[in-house]
């Protein structure tokens, strides 16, 4: 107990307790807003109250003027200063590229959702900076709005950005459409959903923040902000938006407070705060406050969809056919446009061998926030539509929720789907089975007849899912419109005392990269986890690397850092066998220690890394000194964790409360280094998962393009007593392409839950002939299906 | 234009000139330097904030500080003794690992201790219930239920 961590399990599969806790616990994190400096000012962003609008003026001369105010900008000021990009290309069906209209850092004559920075207010203190903003005088003509994907793509839509008429970002396709329209053709039965994939806003627990410094001394910037990959931040932010040298700038991602995607992006704030810190040369700080963060953070999902599967007489899987509309919001965020199309549409073939797959996606402009990435970001989409698809046609044809699956379930690896991806492993049923186990499914008939006696409606629904993670190989994601490279890098430093630093380019705000990381070069190289620290976050330590996003952090950061650890094992072989006066193919390394093969003549690794930094006698001819090895490592294919999810609720039908009682979970992430931080994942991402399902839903008014739900009272993230504990465990089958076998899972239990929550509600609600509910089935929309199908049962 | 406000923070005197609608936690935070306590919403609801004003765990962002006038506050900073071992509710939540990111910790922390003092005894129900004014985005609450159950037994001992 106490400052000193001693864990006795350093091993990969063990359950060691994080490194990072103790200062979490003690109040000794820091997160950005925790970081101050002499004289800092603060920043407060006067936002848009309308949705859609012109700006025939702005007038800051009172608030110029105001006590305690050091500066107001405008977008007029950001002269040489360019929009905000987008990373990926999307090109259209008829071959002409997504429309990119400019995403102004703050509003050009023009403002498209409510919360669209306006003006930047710098004062000596947040109070005065709000004060100040309340002086500046905005002359608006406002606009009308619309705020939903097919409402968008309407003839006679409000027009959002000239540069996109109609509203239309792009319209997409994945698939042969002949084929797969002459399959349905031949098909013995069609299954048919409209599908609602709800908004959502992800809310890190931690605003977004930022602190933003220029330094005369060096003409340098450094800037403290919430952010999961600084290095693609500061990219993205000098080379792009404000033509600063990259190696003037510093980006220090600390301690995070939770990301879900939300924290991926470049965002106007941070990119404002940068080029004005030069202009005041005073340190800037930025906290948001949760209204500005519902309102100005990335959303989520917002799909619309029509999705068919088209099935023979014995329930296999011939044909599927989706077409939906994403909406994007009113500008592209970072990576916005591949969320819906190349991480969507290509997991439809999900755990399945359905042959023939379409899918077209229309991408729309809408005046509302920027929808981008959230956990799992495409891939709960997807898995959502095929297993609402499967459910439905397994209880429209009368086969089994379990047996209609494993009719249909890949079973021959590798495997090619018709949606681009060849997944290199997997075991689709043991984690159905398992699954089926963990759950006591055979207990299921006994509790429903229970609960019918108690008044409720128990229901039980399967998600069987797939997810591409470990994001990406470079090549295969610059051929499908990636802007940026999807490798990782990382750095093993092997001080002269032979404790180790490793410098990670991934980037963990919450899962545990301190701990996991330490145990996997603690087992590669016999030494205790308590002598790796692990660095991560900042641009001016680490070496160039991608961040954390789509669960790649140990596949692709972890093989980097593999990789590198065995450069250093391999030249500590050289110097241990100048030292024995061995030859260096006879020199084994084991549990920390060179040894020469067949003898007891060995040198400790703190013996070697002392040689390397005092090479007295030390193969100076040939070998340089010290021991610091840095490795990039680009994987060669994604990787596709996949599981079993199942979920039994009971509704009341008097009050239309739909309780989930029990939630298990079967998944395959390949080997699995801590299961106590896996588990967490799984916990919170299925927590998630049930949110979206049952409790969370981003509301706009559909005229004046208000957000409704722009504060915690009125947008429900579970809390302690929405969720059940759950029931989880894992199947492994290793990951073939990266040598510590992992497939990653952060994202799974949000890609799984969904679905399975969804389908237990149906299943549930079908003994009153309810036949569809959307996300969220909140109590209100439940309680008046079951209400609306009684009443038209009686009419 | 200040107000004169006098506490006790973690066992110490304190006392400072402040802005009158200085909010309790921005007090912490800025002028104490304690910042453990964080922010995580501007509508009371997410927990964040939780410190201990005598002895009951109360959201500081929903106070102003002078409403702390006189009080013994008890913030995250303050829990662990003098040479670092950590209470038992903060162990537990260690070893049941129940946080993740950490910014909705300390507050939880604050706010189990509150809990198991009013209900030593809480079952899992409780706990859930209890913990309403506590919003965890990363743990799906699972270790977070675990935790308290171990450290109230912890606490008990």
């Amino acid at each position: 107990m106490g400052a000193i961590d001693s864990s006795q399990f350093a091993g990969i599969g063990q359950p060691v307790l994080r490194k990072e806790d103790y200062r979490f616990l003690t109040g000794a994190g820091r997160y950005t807003d925790d970081v101050n400096e002499r004289r800092q000012t603060y920043a407060y962003f006067l936002r848009s109250p309308y949705a859609h609008a012109n700006v025939r003026s702005i007038d800051t001369s009172r608030a110029q003027a105001a006590p305690g105010v050091v500066a107001v900008f405008t977008g007029a000021d950001l002269t040489g200063v360019n929009g905000l990009p987008c990373g990926w290309l999307i090109t259209s069906t008829d071959g002409t590229p997504m429309k990119e209209p400019p995403h102004p850092v703050l509003a050009q004559g023009k403002v498209r959702h409510a919360g669209d920075q306006v003006a930047l207010v710098i004062a000596e203190s947040v109070l005065e900076a709000k004060d100040a903003a309340e002086l500046i005088d905005v002359d608006y003509d406002v606009l009308p709005a619309v705020v939903t994907g097919p409402d968008a793509l309407k003839p006679g839509a409000p027009q959002i950005h000239e540069q996109a008429p109609g509203n239309k970002c792009y319209t997409w396709a994945l698939g042969d459409k002949a084929a797969v329209d002459a399959a349905f053709g031949k098909a013995a039965h069609i299954t048919k959903l409209d599908i609602i994939n709800n908004r959502l806003v992800p809310n890190a627990i931690e605003p977004r923040c930022a602190l933003a410094s220029y330094d005369r001394h060096d003409e340098s910037y450094t800037l403290y902000v919430a952010n999961q990959n600084p290095h693609v931040e500061r990219l993205l932010m000098t080379a792009f938006v404000l033509g600063l040298p990259e190696h003037k700038v510093r980006v220090i991602a600390p301690d995070v407070g939770g990301g879900f995607g939300s924290k991926i992006y470049l965002y106007a704030e941070e990119t404002a705060m940068v080029w004005a810190s030069k202009k005041v040369n005073r340190t800037i700080k930025w906290v948001a406050e949760r209204s500005e963060a519902f309102l100005t953070d990335a959303h989520g999902r917002d799909h619309v969809t029509h999705a068919e599967l088209a099935l023979d007489a014995n329930g296999k899987f011939l044909a599927m056919r989706v077409h939906t509309t994403a909406n994007m919001g009113a500008y592209l965020s970072t990576f916005a446009s591949c969320i819906p199309t190349i991480l969507y549409a290509t997991l439809l073939a999900g755990q399945y061998t359905t042959p023939l797959i379409y899918c077209e996606v229309t991408a729309a402009f809408t005046n509302t926030a920027p929808v981008d990435a959230y956990r799992g970001a495409g891939r709960p989409e997807a898995t959502f539509v095929v297993e609402r698809l499967v459910h439905q046609a397994a209880v429209d044809m009368g086969i089994a929720q379990d047996e209609i699956r494993r009719r249909n379930f890949i079973r021959t690896f590798p495997y090619q789907t018709p949606v681009a991806l060849m997944y290199d492993t997997g075991n689709y049923d043991a984690t159905l089975d398992e699954g089926m186990k963990i759950a006591d499914v055979a207990g299921f008939p006994a509790r429903k007849a229970e609960a019918k006696q108690r008044g409720k409606l128990r229901g039980i629904g399967y998600s069987a899912y797939i997810e591409a993670c470990g994001l990406a190989p470079s090549n295969v994601a610059g051929a499908l419109g990636a802007r940026a490279g999807l490798f990782e890098a990382g750095e093993v430093r092997v001080h002269p005392t032979g404790s180790v630093t490793v410098f990670t380019g991934s980037h963990s705000h919450g899962q545990g990269h301190e701990t996991t990381f330490a145990q996997i070069v603690a087992a590669k190289l016999g030494i205790p986890v308590e002598n790796i620290a692990v660095v991560h976050g900042d641009t001016g330590r680490v070496p160039f690397g991608m961040g954390t996003y789509g669960s790649r952090s140990l596949a692709v950061g972890g093989t980097a850092i593999i990789k590198a650890v065995e450069k250093v094992i391999a030249k500590g072989k050289k110097i241990a066998a100048h030292l024995l006066e061995a030859a260096e193919t006879d020199i084994e390394f084991k549990d920390g220690k060179f040894t020469v093969g067949g003898t007891d003549r060995s040198k400790a690794f703190a013996e070697i890394s002392l040689a390397a930094y005092v090479p007295h006698n030390y193969p100076l001819a040939e070998l340089e000194p010290g021991l610091d090895e840095t490795a990039f490592y680009d994987p060669t294919n994604f990787t596709y964790p996949a599981g079993t999810h199942i979920c039994e609720v009971e509704i009341d039908p008097e009050t239309g409360v739909v309780d989930v009682v029990n939630f298990s979970a079967c998944d395959d992430f390949g080997n699995i280094i801590n299961p106590m931080i896996v588990e967490g994942q799984v916990h919170g991402g299925v927590a998630q998962g049930i949110g979206q399902a049952l409790l969370e839903n981003c509301v706009y008014d559909l005229e004046s393009g208000q957000l409704l739900t722009g504060s915690y009272m009125d947008y429900a993230i579970p809390r302690a007593h929405d969720v059940p504990s759950f029931k989880v465990g894992t199947k492994v089958t290793p990951c073939t392409h990266n040598p510590l076998g992992a497939k990653g899972c952060g994202e799974a239990g949000a890609i799984g839950a969904p679905a399975a929550v969804m389908n237990a509600v149906h299943d549930a609600l079908s003994a009153v002939g309810v036949t569809r509910i959307d996300m969220p089935a909140s109590p209100h929309r439940v309680w008046q299906a079951i209400h609306q199908t009684t009443q038209s049962a009686h009419a | 234009m200040g107000i004169q406000v006098a506490m006790t923070v973690n066992g110490k005197a304190v006392n400072a000139d402040v802005e009158p609608r200085t909010l309790l936690v921005d007090f912490l935070r800025q002028h104490l330097g304690l910042t453990g306590t964080h922010v995580g919403c501007d509508t009371a609801q997410c927990g964040a904030c939780t410190v201990h004003l005598d002895g009951n765990a109360v959201k500081s962002c929903n106070m102003i500080v002078a409403q702390a006038e006189g009080a013994e506050v008890l913030t995250i900073e303050g829990l662990a003794t003098d040479d670092g071992t950590m209470h038992p509710m903060q162990a537990a939540f260690k070893e049941c690992h129940g946080l993740q990111c950490g910014f909705c910790t300390p507050g939880m922390v604050l706010s189990a201790i509150d809990l198991v003092q009013r209900y030593p005894q809480a079952d899992e129900k409780t706990i859930r219930e209890e913990l309403d004014g506590n919003m965890c985005r990363c743990t799906g609450y699972h270790n977070i239920v675990k935790a308290v159950q171990q450290g109230a037994a912890a606490m008990s001992n």
